[in-house]
């Protein structure tokens, strides 16, 4: 199995570097579908990279600023021109790659953030790599390769279709599309062997925490329980304190505004989010965000790899980035569908996860014992995300016009494809997904 | 109470200022026609609509005497605009009212007016033909309706310009296809007695959904303009010191949509030459004289006047072998509870919230009750019958609907409906088909298409069928406000 990484670059701009660069990444994008990258666009063809699952580019310019005012925290930090992806393979491989095929394309965006000529890309990139705290995968393993070849299967299987008419069963029909696509001698690479080192430190993440815990539960908790229970007390009292006295602000963006960020949405049934925004001040709830941030990743490395993030199956990459020596919180996500159902589902399916981590940033609507409440609140949410909202300014997508469910369901094909033998009801079912 | 916090249901006593299109849809008034105005001259136009007599829940008691003539007002916000409201309370309407239906390129896009039905071949609606106000004529018959227009139109005075009038038709009860309608319809909780949310799936949704500055299915009051001690209004429930200008008013969706009968009938005629006719149920999703698909209705839910037209869910079907998942009305309402399936006990609720039961795929859909329409449209056009529609000297009768529904979010409720779920080709994990009577069948993205239709047949097999051409196409249409009376004062103040 091959697994997935994620990379990002972010480098600050000069103050008003703005405009040039603007007009570049508007250059990448199909004519008359803004935002969305074209594949083989001269600065970086990403069609050429066959790791490359997604990418996009965009100026990360926060507007939320000033809320700041009052809080102790600078004023200003820089905008940056950030240039994140998902891929097959590592982060550094993905960015020594691009390097390699799209040096020009590369130099000429990053000029004004002090690539100079004579630099080496690569090694330039890589000082300018930042990590996410969190990562999901929608499906840990799956490959570009992979949901291309069964993507391909699926047309055939389609084509093939009209083959199973007449046959009494669905075993009798499953024969006959099978026989009918064996024609054709579609590729199905088998999987890769999963790279030693990351099976290793994946186990790793998995059991030391686990271990952690259940050591501190049979040693420690008995002989301190007193001095956690004050500690979980103090942390209660802290956080409701807080979550009670911490401002709301969720300014209504104007419908203009709205209009012009929604020219760039609905190019593909996958769209971007980008936001950013600061974490309150003080060490409580940057330490609260890390611990948050962790947990969540646990949970996305070892419970949701296989088609959703708790109950959301319509992201296919996620990541949460501290930046700015943790000052502030950036998240990026590819998702199915238009924002409002995206929206939707934040709210009624997630709102407890999001509430844990994004209540520790600024504005955030009010929450109750950190789980409660906050997204519940449509409306402010709805305005909060708007304002912390980046344009995603070219957003590329390996392979257009799939969801997270197409794919699940073109890899179930594939398996009831390379199946020695079927029941009727599994034949059936698998009919039924064609 | 503040602004913000959770708002537990109320019982809504105030019916002399909510329109009574609210809660009627005036079926025993046959005859029907919506004028569509611009402001000419805004002195003139607020005169009028500061006398104007609109029909009000409240008139629609037990123990009134039934109405025999209705008229109703509905604003856009460039109406809105024209009258001289300040833009910076127009600002704080929703943002999909402020901006119109036709006005951005991605809006069109998101809800498939595109190609023949892109709003620059709309006869009104867009551009100057953006109508500022909607009057919505109705009356007990042909003749009385003529003279209510006449009466109407003479006592505008000068202040306002035709942009079009839409007759109406009545085809008691069926749409132009020839499929009752009208059956479906949430019911409103009046009394305030409803606490929002369930694991099942039931039709009755807060008042809020529906009427402006009510407490909705999240327990909240949605955005709307707000005016600090302006006691011509009506008290903002979270805010009493504030006049609330959407309060008791609710956002009407108007669509005009012509359906292209000779057309549908000729093509489920030839995909399906013995059983044209369950071709088309399945495509709707109901059968042709209104009942459910047989093998659905097996048990009631909750709220329902009519129980066994309207008494069932999916729950017995999730496969979509009775009513496809692509059939219209399972995708404008797929009747889910907050769960893909109703958890037993608080571990399952837990694992569900987790996403640690079932499968992703079938959780696709949720929360049926954020995503409810209260319909409210009129045929138009002349009669043709399923069977004339199959002649080939048929004439085109010109028929379609002129949609209407009302909701208090314009995002969560018509454009959800309409754009992510009735013209998506993803809609609940699918993939490649669009809603099958609505569905612009447009590629996307590029040239995948969106033009197929699978349903189930005995077998237990799936049916495909490719190449469904586009039966509705959009001729007009617009985002109003429905204001309460005193708002609708207010506004011609
Ligand atoms: C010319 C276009 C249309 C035709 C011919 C049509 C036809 C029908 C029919 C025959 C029904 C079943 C009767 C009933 O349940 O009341 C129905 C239900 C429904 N339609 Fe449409 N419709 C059209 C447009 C729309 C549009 C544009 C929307 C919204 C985006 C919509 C939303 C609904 C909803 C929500 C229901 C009720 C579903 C339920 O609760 O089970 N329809 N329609």
């Amino acid at each position: 199995m091959t697994p997935q990484d994620f990379f990002q670059v972010m480098a600050p701009l000069p103050p008003g570097g703005h405009a040039g660069i603007d007009a570049l990444l508007a250059e990448m994008c199909w004519p008359g579908q803004p935002g969305r990258a074209h594949p083989a666009n001269p600065l970086i063809p990403f069609g050429d990279f066959p790791n490359l699952h997604f990418a996009r580019l965009l100026v990360i310019d926060d507007p939320t600023l000033a809320d700041r005012a009052g809080t102790g925290l600078p004023t200003a930090e820089p905008a940056y021109l950030a240039l994140l992806g998902s891929c097959d393979g590592t982060a550094d491989a993905m960015l020594a790659a691009l390097a390699e095929g799209a040096a020009p394309g590369l130099r000429a965006l990053f000029r004004q953030c002090g690539l100079a000529p004579d630099a080496d890309v690569f090694t330039w990139l890589r000082a300018h790599a930042v990590r996410p705290a969190t990562g999901y995968v929608n499906w840990v393993g799956r490959t570009v390769a992979q949901v291309r070849e069964e993507a391909l299967l699926h047309r055939l299987l389609v084509a093939a279709v009209p083959a199973a008419s007449g046959k009494a069963d669905c075993v009798a029909a499953r024969a006959a599309i099978i026989a009918a696509v064996k024609v054709h001698a579609p590729t199905l690479t088998p999987e890769a062997p999963t790279p030693m080192g990351w099976l290793h430190k994946n186990r790793e993440s998995f059991w030391l925490p686990l271990l952690a815990f259940i050591v501190a539960l049979v040693l420690v908790v008995p002989r301190l329980w007193l001095p956690l229970l004050i500690g979980l007390a103090l942390f209660a009292y802290v956080l409701r304190r807080r979550e009670r006295a911490d401002p709301v602000i969720a300014p209504q963006t104007s419908a203009a505004e709205i209009a012009r960020r929604s020219a760039y949405e609905d190019h593909d049934v996958t769209n971007a989010f980008s936001a950013i925004g600061s974490l309150k001040p003080g060490r409580f709830r940057l330490w609260l965000t890390i611990a948050v941030l962790w947990g969540v990743n646990w949970t996305t490395r070892h419970i949701f790899t296989k088609g959703r993030l708790a109950r959301v199956g319509t992201i296919h990459f996620a990541r949460w980035v501290l930046i700015d020596d943790n000052r502030r919180l950036f998240f990026a996500s590819d998702y199915d569908g238009p924002l409002e159902t995206y929206m939707d589902d934040f709210i009624n399916k997630v709102s407890f996860g999001l509430n844990a981590v994004f209540s520790n940033g600024i504005g955030w609507p009010r929450t109750d014992w950190l789980v409660l409440g906050g997204a519940r609140d449509e409306q402010v949410f709805k305005r909060f995300l708007r304002y912390h909202q980046c344009i995603t300014q070219v957003h590329y997508k390996a392979y257009p016009g799939l969801t997270t469910y197409d794919l699940a369901r073109n890899a179930r094909l594939r398996q009831g494809y390379q199946a020695r033998s079927m029941t009727e009801v599994e034949a059936r079912t698998w009919l039924a997904a064609i | 109470m503040a602004r913000g916090d959770l708002i537990a249901p109320i019982a809504v006593s105030d019916t002399g200022d909510i329109q009574a299109l609210v809660t009627a849809g005036f079926g025993s008034l046959t005859a029907a026609c919506f004028l569509m105005l611009r402001v000419a001259e805004a002195t003139a136009a607020k005169a009028w609509l500061a006398g104007v007599q609109v029909a009000t829940v409240a008139d629609l008691g037990k123990d009134k005497p039934p109405l025999t003539q209705v008229v109703q007002v509905a604003l856009t916000s460039d109406g809105l605009a024209a009258l001289g409201l300040d833009p910076a309370i127009i600002a704080q309407f929703a943002p999909e009212f402020v901006r119109g239906l036709a006005r951005d390129a991605s809006r069109s896009r998101r809800l498939g007016d595109v190609g023949d039905s892109a709003p620059a071949h709309w006869h009104w609606g867009s551009g100057d033909r953006t109508p500022h106000l909607a009057v919505l004529l109705y009356a007990s018959d042909a003749g009385a309706l003529t003279a209510l227009e006449a009466a109407t139109e003479a006592g505008l005075g000068g202040g306002f310009s035709i942009v079009t009038r839409l007759h109406t038709a009545n085809f008691a009860g069926r749409e132009p296809f020839g499929f009752m309608d009208g059956i479906s319809q949430p019911s409103l909780d009046w009394q305030g007695r409803h606490q929002p949310g369930s694991d099942h799936y039931a039709n009755t949704i807060a008042a809020g959904e529906v009427l402006i500055g009510y407490p909705n299915e999240y327990g909240r009051i949605a955005d709307r303009p707000l005016l600090p001690g302006e006691h011509t209004l009506p008290a903002a429930i979270d805010d009493p010191g504030w006049g609330d200008l959407g309060r008791n008013g609710s956002y009407l969706v108007h669509r005009e949509l012509a359906q292209d009968v000779r057309g549908f009938w000729r093509w489920v005629g030839r995909e399906a030459p013995d059983a044209a006719l369950p071709l088309a149920e399945a495509m709707v999703g109901r059968r042709i004289d209104g009942q459910p698909l047989a093998g659905l209705a097996t048990h009631a839910i909750a709220g329902e006047p009519r129980p066994d037209s309207n008494g069932f869910t999916y729950d017995a079907d999730r496969d979509g072998m009775i009513c496809p998942h692509g059939g219209h009305i399972r995708r404008s309402n797929p009747r889910n509870g907050d769960f893909p399936v109703p958890p037993r006990n608080i571990f399952e609720r837990a694992a569900d919230i987790l996403g640690l039961r079932g499968k992703p795929e079938a959780d696709a859909i949720a929360s049926a009750r954020f995503h409810r329409l209260l319909r409210r449209g009129r045929e138009y056009g002349q009669w043709l019958d399923r069977e004339a529609a199959l002649d080939q000297d048929a004439p085109d009768p010109q028929s379609g609907i002129n949609f209407l529904c009302l909701g208090a979010s314009i995002g969560r409720q018509f454009e959800f409906v309409q754009g992510a779920w009735c013209e998506s080709a993803k809609f609940g994990g699918g993939s490649g088909e669009s809603d099958p009577l609505l569905g612009s069948r447009a590629p996307f993205p590029d040239e995948q298409a969106t033009d197929g239709f699978t349903r189930g047949c005995p077998a237990g097999r799936r049916l495909r069928h490719d190449g469904v051409p586009r039966f509705v196409t959009v001729k007009g249409g617009a985002y109003f406000l429905l204001p309460g009376v005193k708002a609708l004062r207010f506004i011609a103040s």
